[in-house]
Parts: C-alpha cells; structure tokens; sequence
C-alpha cells in the first residue's frame, strides 16, 4: 500500500499536468474556461449542422408507414422503428444488385489504379530512358483536362468500343487516374537512393528492385490511392449516368437517382436507400480515416 | 499548354518532393548523381512498366480531348458521323439562349459558393486545430459529408428541403411562411449551392488544418504581447499566414463550382428546373450530347468553352498568386 500511492499520486501527477497541456492555447497558457465551454458548444453546433442531416435521413428510413414524417413537430426518434422500408426498397428495385455493380466497380477501380500507379509512377521516377519527359508530360497535360469537358468523347469512345453500357466501361476510363500516377512518383522519387543502388549493384533487375524494394516502403501512399480511387468509383454519378442504360447494370449513385425519380413521393424508401448507399462509405471511413486525411493533403488537385 | 501545367503543378501542391536531380544525390554534385542513376537492363522494360498507364491516359484523357476540339467543328451526332462544319457550332452557340442561362448559372454557381469554401471551412479550421479532448472526433464527423456521394448528400437535402421537410417545418413552427426552396428557380439554385457548400466543408477544413499547424507560434505570442485581440490576431497573424492556402482553396473551389453538374441535376431536376432556368453548362453538355439522337457537335463546342474557361481560372488565380507572392 504504501510502496503504490506515491506512484499512483506520481501517476495522477503527470496525468493531470497532460490535461492542462491539453487545454492549454497556442501561447502556452491556459484556456480560460468560458472559452473552453464557448468552443465546446460551438462544435457541438456544427457537429448537429454536419451529422444531423445523416440521423435525420437513417430516422426517416426506420419509420414505419403509420408514423407522420410530415409532422410539425419533428420526431428524431421513430416510435416504432421497423426494417420495412429496407426490405420494400428491395422488392421496387434490385438495390442490391446496384450495391454489387457499384462494388465491382470500386475494386477493380482500386486494382487497376493501385497497379498501373505503381508501375508507372515506379518507371517515372527511378528508370533512365528516352522519352521519360515526354511520358510525364503527358500524365501532367491528362490531369489538367477536366473530366466534364471530355466526358461526351468518352461516351463516344465507349460506343465505338462497343462498351458502352457494360461496367467495364464505367471502371475503364478512370481506371489509372493520372493524379495517381503523379503521386505514385513523387513517392518513389522520395525514397532513400543507396538501397536500390546496392541491389542495382547485386544484379537485381527492374521489376525484382521495384517489387522487393521499392514498393514496400510506399505502401501509405499507396494506401491513399487505393482510398481515393474506391471512393471516387462508389461516389461517381456523371460518368456513369451517361455510359450506362440497362437498369441490371446500374450503379447505386444512378439506381437511386432512379429510386428519387420513380418514388419521390415515398420519402421513406428513398432514405432507405440512401443509408444503404452511404453505411458503407462511412464505416470504411471510420476504420480509415488516417489515410482519408492524408489524401487530402496529398491530392488535393484532385478537388 | 505545357508551361501552364507546370507551373499549375508546383502552385497547387507546394509541397512537391524536390525535382530528382537533387533528389538521390543528398548533396552530392549534380553531375555525379547523373553518372550514378540507375540504368535499365533492357531498353523495353520502362514502357512495359508504363504502358498500361499511358494506354489508358492517351486512349481515355487525351485522345478524347483531341476528338472533342475536332468534334466541335463537325455536325456529328450519336449515330450519323459528322461533316466538317466549320465554326457553325460556335456561332450557333452565341444565339443560344440555353448557353447563355447555362453560362450564367455556372458562373453564378461559382460566385455565390467559393467566398464561401474560402472562408468557412478556415473558421472551421481554426476551431478544431487547437488540442481538447474529443477533437479528434469532431474533424472526423465533420469530414463525413465529404465520404458520402454527391447522389446521397443532394437526396437528403432535397428531403430536408422538402416543402413539408424539416427545414421547413422549423420554419413554419417559428410562424414564418414556407420557403418554396425546391420550386423557385432562383431558390433551386441557391439550395443546390448550399449542398455544395455543405459537403466541401470538412475537406477544405482539412487542407486548412494542414496550413495552420505550420503558422509559427511566436507569431501568436508577440501579437498577443502586443495586445492584439483574438480578432485582430486573426487579421493580422492567421489570414497573411494562409494566404497562399487560401489562393489555393479559392482555386480549387472555383474550378468545381464552375464545372458544377451532380447537385443542381438532382436538386433542381434533369431538366434543370422550370423551363431550364437553373441548368448549368455542364448538364448542357449532358443534355445535348448523350442519347440516340445527341449532338455530338454542338455539345463538343460546350465543351471547348467549359475547358478553355477552366483552365483560365487556373491560370488567373495562380497569376494572382504569384503576383501577390513577389
């Protein structure tokens, strides 16, 4: 007893001197307290401004069809929260087959962009030859192009490959994003020079350096790629709005803009549909969010 | 266009590893790194490293960007081939009444929402930078709204929106009368704005956040020394040392603004609200140019100008920059 109180008093000690580190400001000083609170309901202000709308959309899909969602006085809380409008959503539409082509979409997109972004970006960055310049330019001049300004070239693109309509063809045209490849270089330009050299030196040829050297040690910002190019396949309306138009082929983004045309008047399907959509996203956010933040910084041309 | 997009690289992303020349020689003479670079054993095995990445940019960026130009000046539709046309689309263009509305609401889209991507997301920033417990929360859920799809955040805020949604329940439970958010056209365009600014927040907020934690702490101190208050600090310390940020953001902002199409497509309709009023030039170019009887054509001209006119933006704002920088 008498050997563990100083120890835990030491403990406590250090603990609360942490705390006030905490809750010190810019300068070193302490926070006065009517500051911490004002900060505190400030956050909590935007914090309902951010996330209410997403409770209020997951409300509405839980409500059952006898509960009022007009009602005057709104109710976040349903009284009798059912699955139903879940399982109508599936009947009107095949929700989850949308859900499966958008996942399709998404992985292959991931494959595709964290293969050919290496391997590029690799050549970029590490490999000698004619013609190096001329091939960054061309990723630099690709990701200057807007999307939105090519996106009926494409769509033409598509037809005369005979691909539009089928997911290949939404998967393909983002398929090695050139901001990706850009990243992948800069990554690879950043690593340490004397390790490749020595397995340069041993006999290693390109692909055994690239493989075994090189691209365990750029596995973060490969991770970020792989992020960015799930999202923005699971998020992508525009491009696949256009090339598809076999309701079996839709994605979610365009089932449920589907789902909002036909039905507009069932809010409560509609919402369901919506969190369907969106759960996924914000569970792989929520077990991910280092390399989401990171993304920003490092993409950030990629708006 | 090649000097344009160097230089659009090295302003956006300021934080660019430095070119490899210097790179892996760590301070060695340059011309010694040279002789120590890497070769390759056999001459293909860089294109075969690069040649997925190339086929797929040369066949899908930059070929369309060359067929879009030729297609602007040919008749072409969906399924007839074109002729060359000459600059008839073009001057078909400044006689359309449709281009001009678009062109209005894109540019409109654009003004009424980056002040607001400019300064928001920094108070934001600024909110959440300091360490308290739980922060750390807070940037997470008030980055959400940017994970989720453009599809999801504009269906629930067309619900919110609704007439008897819960903004406007609110509204009329303060004795208001009902804000027709989703019928006025001028409003449709407004609420499509707020669902932009709303989703851009916490991403903003982060390239904001990233900025701050490089602002020097004595800056602060000595101003507070001084007997600035927090609100002058802001102007005087915070502001100039994020200025470049917030070039950079305004740029960002603007180019997406202008190229707006998701928002206003679900908010205002396909048709872009009554009589087209709220379309914008990208859902023009959608319109026009995809079905079976699109104008390939004319929708190409459409998209000459989005491009020349976003790459203008880019230019300007980065001119700006540097101007401001000397």
């Amino acid at each position: 007893m008498s050997t563990t109180a100083p120890g835990t008093t030491a403990r406590a000690e250090r603990r609360r001197e942490r705390r006030a580190a905490r809750l010190a400001d810019s300068g070193g000083r302490r926070m006065p307290l009517w500051q911490l609170v004002l900060r505190y309901l400030l956050l909590l202000a935007v914090l309902a401004l951010m996330i209410g709308p997403f409770l209020w959309q997951l409300s509405t899909s839980l409500k059952g069809p006898t509960e009022d969602i007009y009602s005057r006085t709104p109710q976040l809380i349903p009284a009798d929260p059912t699955l139903g409008n879940y399982a109508k959503v599936a009947d009107l539409i095949p929700v989850w087959d949308f859900a499966l082509n958008s996942l399709k979409v998404a992985v292959t997109n991931v494959l595709t962009n964290c293969a050919g972004a290496a391997l590029a970006g690799y050549a970029l960055a590490r490999l000698r030859f004619k013609g190096r310049r001329v091939a960054l330019v061309a990723f630099v001049m690709a990701m200057l192009v807007p999307v939105e300004s090519i996106i009926i070239a494409q769509f033409m693109t598509m037809r005369e490959l005979q691909l539009n309509n089928t997911l290949i063809g939404v998967v393909l045209p983002g398929c090695i994003g050139a901001m990706n490849v850009l990243l992948m270089r800069n990554a690879f330009a950043n690593l340490p020079y004397e390790v490749e050299e020595a397995a340069y030196v041993d006999g290693a040829s390109a692909w055994q350096r690239f493989l075994y050297i090189a691209l365990p040690s750029v596995k973060g910002t490969l991770a970020v790629v792989a992020i960015f190019a799930f999202m923005g396949a699971w998020d992508d309306f525009l491009w696949p709005l256009i090339v598809l138009s076999d309701q079996q082929k839709f994605t979610l983004t365009i089932g449920l803009d589907y789902l909002h045309g036909a039905f507009a008047d069932n809010q409560r399907l509609v919402a369901a549909g919506t969190i369907i959509a969106v759960a996924p996203l914000i569970v792989l956010f929520a077990c991910l969010q280092r390399y989401f933040f990171r993304g920003v910084g490092e993409g950030a041309v990629k708006g | 266009m090649s000097p344009a997009s160097a230089t659009g690289r090295a302003a956006a992303r300021p934080a660019e590893a430095p070119s490899r020349k210097e790179a892996p020689a760590g301070g060695r003479p340059g011309g010694e790194g040279r002789r120590r670079r890497i070769r390759t054993q056999l001459p293909s095995t860089p294109w075969l490293f690069l040649g997925p990445g190339l086929l797929i940019v040369a066949g899908f960026s930059l070929y369309p960007f060359v067929s879009t130009v030729v297609d602007s000046f040919t008749d072409r539709r969906t399924l007839i081939g074109g002729r060359y046309v000459g600059g008839a689309n073009y001057q078909e263009l400044i006689h359309d009444d449709m281009f001009w509305t678009g062109l209005r609401n894109s540019l409109l889209y654009m003004a009424g929402v980056v002040p607001l991507l400019v300064v928001l997301p920094l108070l934001l920033a600024l909110l959440v930078a300091r360490q308290m417990p739980g922060i750390a929360f807070f940037r997470s859920a008030f980055y959400t709204p940017v994970v989720a799809s453009v599809v999801v955040v504009g269906l629930i805020w067309v619900w919110l929106l609704d007439d008897r949604g819960l903004v406007n329940s609110v509204v009329t439970g303060l004795g208001f009368d009902r804000i027709p958010f989703l019928s006025d056209s001028a409003l449709l365009l407004v609420s499509a704005m707020l669902v932009t600014v709303w989703k851009g927040l916490g991403y903003y907020m982060i390239i904001y956040l990233a900025a701050l934690a490089n602002v020097p702490r004595e800056l602060h101190e000595a101003a507070s020394v001084d007997g600035a208050g927090a609100i002058r600090r802001f102007f005087t310390v915070t502001v100039p040392a994020v200025r470049s940020t917030m070039v950079l953001v305004g740029a960002l902002s603007s180019v997406n603004a202008f190229k707006v199409f998701s928002e206003v497509y679900l908010i205002a309709g396909p048709s872009g609200g009554p009589g087209g009023d709220d379309t914008t030039l990208v859902m023009l170019i959608q319109r026009t140019g995809t079905g079976l009887s699109g104008r390939v054509g004319y929708a190409s001209a459409i998209s000459v100008v989005v491009f020349v006119i976003t790459l203008g933006l880019m230019l300007l704002v980065l001119r700006a920059n540097r101007k401001e920088d000397a």
